[in-house]
């Protein structure tokens, strides 16, 4: 069975539950628990839980494609972050809670913005070094004001220690990086397929956009930003869970970069009704530059990245095919 | 397009390859490293053909060695993270052999692809012409038929290695007019000693020869010159291109300046944010143009010709190659008080004044984006 067969009960799930409308229900406030429900009976949660606990103990690599599909459909709840959520959970021996769970990396007196939070019902939260499971209530939510967020302001002052574990040697961030970028491939490629689509229907001068030279060229660098953000994405999750830090600081940093020019190329063609709330374009949008902010942008890994790069005095290309490609 | 891994035993021939441009790139300055697609090395290419890392593709009927794109991937990565002279033999082991073995008689193969296995014959490309470029359909040089063969009369020009090269294989017009455009278009090889052809090297803005003109006056070949079929040149022409457009060689031109800086950052100890973050994003782009790379070369693998995805990655590959010797510069210009060595400053230099020609040979950028964009389904 390969990638692709795994995934399919999963985007058929999707297909049914998360069209426009439901995406749109949840982020005026709606309840997300009927969505919950399915995605919690498909049983993909426990995709990363190891068989030993359980789960499906899917590569990682596979979960990058399930990833990628709820990036494609906007999908309202922290899906992908409960999967890691649940995989650290049951490797360290920890009961596993009903309902999602959002990542966050605390520090004290810090106010952080964590994505879903407003819909998450736990929060697994990374403070020096060691993972704490608390209820999301706990944080003190706030709404962020900005129309249509699903993310949520948090801050703990004090953390439960008992059950707290020791965090990936990552952290928790690299795994929340990875995941950022597939969600960033996932939202980059409908946004490349429906503005193709509007450059052959939209009329201008008498013909279709898309036949203009300017457009095109503007289009072909969208498309391959795309595949470039999916191609560090599946990078990013080419290895071992959880990921290493050049293969995490990579995969966030080209999706990253190239989130926020796939979104300014999709509104550029899609003229005025892009920026309208009734068109989808906004959903895809407003969550590529949501999750390029999220865990790190671009600078963040770079630097990481490039502490990492100059301690070896390897060449480029073998630092790389060390750090980025397992064997 | 999707990541894909070199499978272990194309991984196996890094270290043998390695030790060979190790040893050939031993007594060479980075900014002669630099030049490495430029760099002619006759006894090099030789001996890679001895030591078997040429026609790696190509059957072992023919002196090949039937390895496969992913083996090819390793050599051809090695050669170029290096900066080693490859210029000899690029272009017969890229492109002249597979098209004399896809499209070429049994005598044509017999004739050629085994010398080229050795590394003992070069070829060069007559593509573009004075009135040619990136509309490569519109060449006027003339091949007409003859009671022993074929007659050529016209010029190409900007064509890589001519002035080294034993053969050319040319696009040519063998009948109507350039308004025919892609009809009538064929594909010949042409003995460059043959009487009529004059070769003339153009010096580049760096002081090097590498590309030349090309005269053709009444230059009569035999009827064996014609590679394919007549009249399917343009065709044969596309196929050769997919070739041509998907390998390391459209990421890595610029890969010799990134190690030096690199190194001159490490020698000076510098870790500020701002070089940090240039560092990690380099790094970071280069890893995800190899696996770009490396996913197209598995399409090649695949037997598929993948023309959208190798125009996509050669764009993406030369913006990169083309943004490293402007950042470097700026960076190494913000600390005037660093001391750059001469060999860097050269290397710099080099690179940033070839660089236009990244995202020229081979493909403009702008022709690569239609490439695209038709794959987008815009027309």
């Amino acid at each position: 069975m390969d990638a692709a067969d795994l995934i399919e009960p999963f985007v058929r799930m999707l297909d049914t539950i998360a069209a426009p409308a439901a995406v749109r229900a949840v982020e005026r406030g709606g309840s997300a628990d009927a969505m919950w429900a399915e995605v919690a009976a498909s049983g993909f949660l426990d995709a990363l839980v190891g068989e030993d606990a359980g789960g499906a103990g899917l590569p990682l690599a596979v979960a990058n494609a399930l990833w990628q599909e709820l990036g494609r459909r906007a999908v309202p709840l922290p899906v992908g972050e409960t999967m890691i959520a649940r995989a650290l959970l049951a490797a360290a021996g920890r009961p596993i809670p009903d309902g999602p769970v959002a990542l966050a990396v605390a520090g004290q007196d810090r106010r952080t913005v964590v994505p879903f939070g407003r819909v998450a019902h736990h929060v697994l939260v990374e403070s020096e070094g060691r993972l704490h499971l608390v209820a999301a209530a706990s944080g003190d939510p706030e709404a962020t004001g900005v129309t249509g967020d699903l993310s949520a302001v948090m801050r703990w002052d004090a953390l439960p220690g008992a059950d707290a574990f020791a965090a990936p040697e990552t952290g928790l961030r690299a795994l929340a990086a990875v995941l950022r970028a597939a969600l960033i491939a996932g939202a980059a490629d409908r946004l490349v397929e429906m503005t193709a689509a509007y450059a052959n229907e939209r009329i201008q001068f008498g013909k279709p956009i898309g036949r203009q030279q300017a457009l095109q060229q503007t289009m072909a660098v969208m498309a391959e930003d795309a595949v470039a953000a999916r191609i560090a994405s599946q990078l990013g999750c080419g290895g071992a869970f959880p990921p290493s830090l050049a293969a995490a600081a990579t995969a966030k940093s080209v999706a990253g970069k190239a989130a926020a020019r796939i979104a300014a190329s999709a509104h550029a063609v899609h003229g005025a009704i892009g920026i309208s709330e009734e068109h989808d374009l906004q959903l895809f949008t407003r969550r590529l530059h949501a999750w390029r902010l999220a865990d790190g942008s671009e600078s963040y890994w770079n630097r990481r990245l490039g502490r990492l790069r100059l301690a070896s005095d390897t060449g480029s290309v073998d630092f790389a095919r060390a750090e980025l490609f397992p064997a | 397009m999707t990541l894909a891994a070199l499978p272990p035993e194309d991984e196996a021939i890094r270290p043998a390859i390695r030790a060979l441009v190790a040893e050939a790139v031993a007594a060479l300055p980075d900014d002669r490293r630099a030049r490495s697609w430029a760099g002619f090395d006759a006894a090099f290419s030789r001996r890679l053909g001895e030591a078997g890392f040429l026609g790696l593709t190509l059957p072992k009927r023919y002196g090949g060695h039937e390895r496969g794109p992913f083996a090819r991937f390793v050599v051809v990565e090695e050669l170029l993270s290096a900066g080693a002279p490859v210029a000899a033999h690029w272009i017969a082991d890229r492109q002249s052999a597979p098209l004399i073995l896809n499209f070429g008689t049994e005598e044509q193969r017999q004739s050629y692809i085994p010398r080229i296995c050795r590394g003992e014959l070069f070829f060069c490309i007559g593509m573009s012409e004075p009135g040619s470029g990136s509309d490569l359909a519109s060449v006027r040089t003339r091949a007409t038929r003859t009671e022993t063969g074929w007659r050529v009369n016209g010029q190409k020009i900007w064509t890589t290695n001519a002035m080294h090269s034993d053969y050319m294989i040319a696009l040519l017009r063998t009948s109507g007019s350039s308004d025919d455009r892609h009809i009538g278009l064929s594909q010949l090889i042409i003995d460059l000693k043959a009487p009529g052809v004059t070769v003339r090297p153009i010096v580049d803005l760096a002081g090097d020869a590498h590309f030349a003109e090309v005269f053709f006056e009444d230059v009569d070949l035999p009827a064996e010159a014609l590679i394919g079929q007549e009249g399917e040149g343009w065709k044969q022409v596309t196929a050769e291109l997919a070739f041509e457009r998907s390998g390391p060689e459209r990421i890595y031109s610029s890969v010799v300046l990134l190690d030096a800086w690199i190194r001159h950052l490490r020698g000076v100890g510098r870790g500020d944010t701002a070089t940090l973050d240039l560092v990690g994003d380099f790094t970071a782009r280069l890893g995800v143009l190899r696996a770009m790379s490396i996913a197209c070369t598995a399409r090649l693998a695949a037997g598929e010709s993948p023309v959208v995805e190798a125009s996509l990655v050669k764009d993406l590959g030369t913006s990169f190659e083309q943004e490293l010797p402007v950042a470097i510069g700026a960076d190494l210009a913000a600390w005037p008080d660093e001391a750059v060595d001469a060999e860097l400053y050269r290397t710099l230099l080099y690179v940033t004044h070839l660089a236009p020609s990244f995202s020229l040979r081979g493909g403009t950028r702008e022709i690569l984006r239609g490439i695209v964009a038709r794959g987008m389904g815009l027309r």
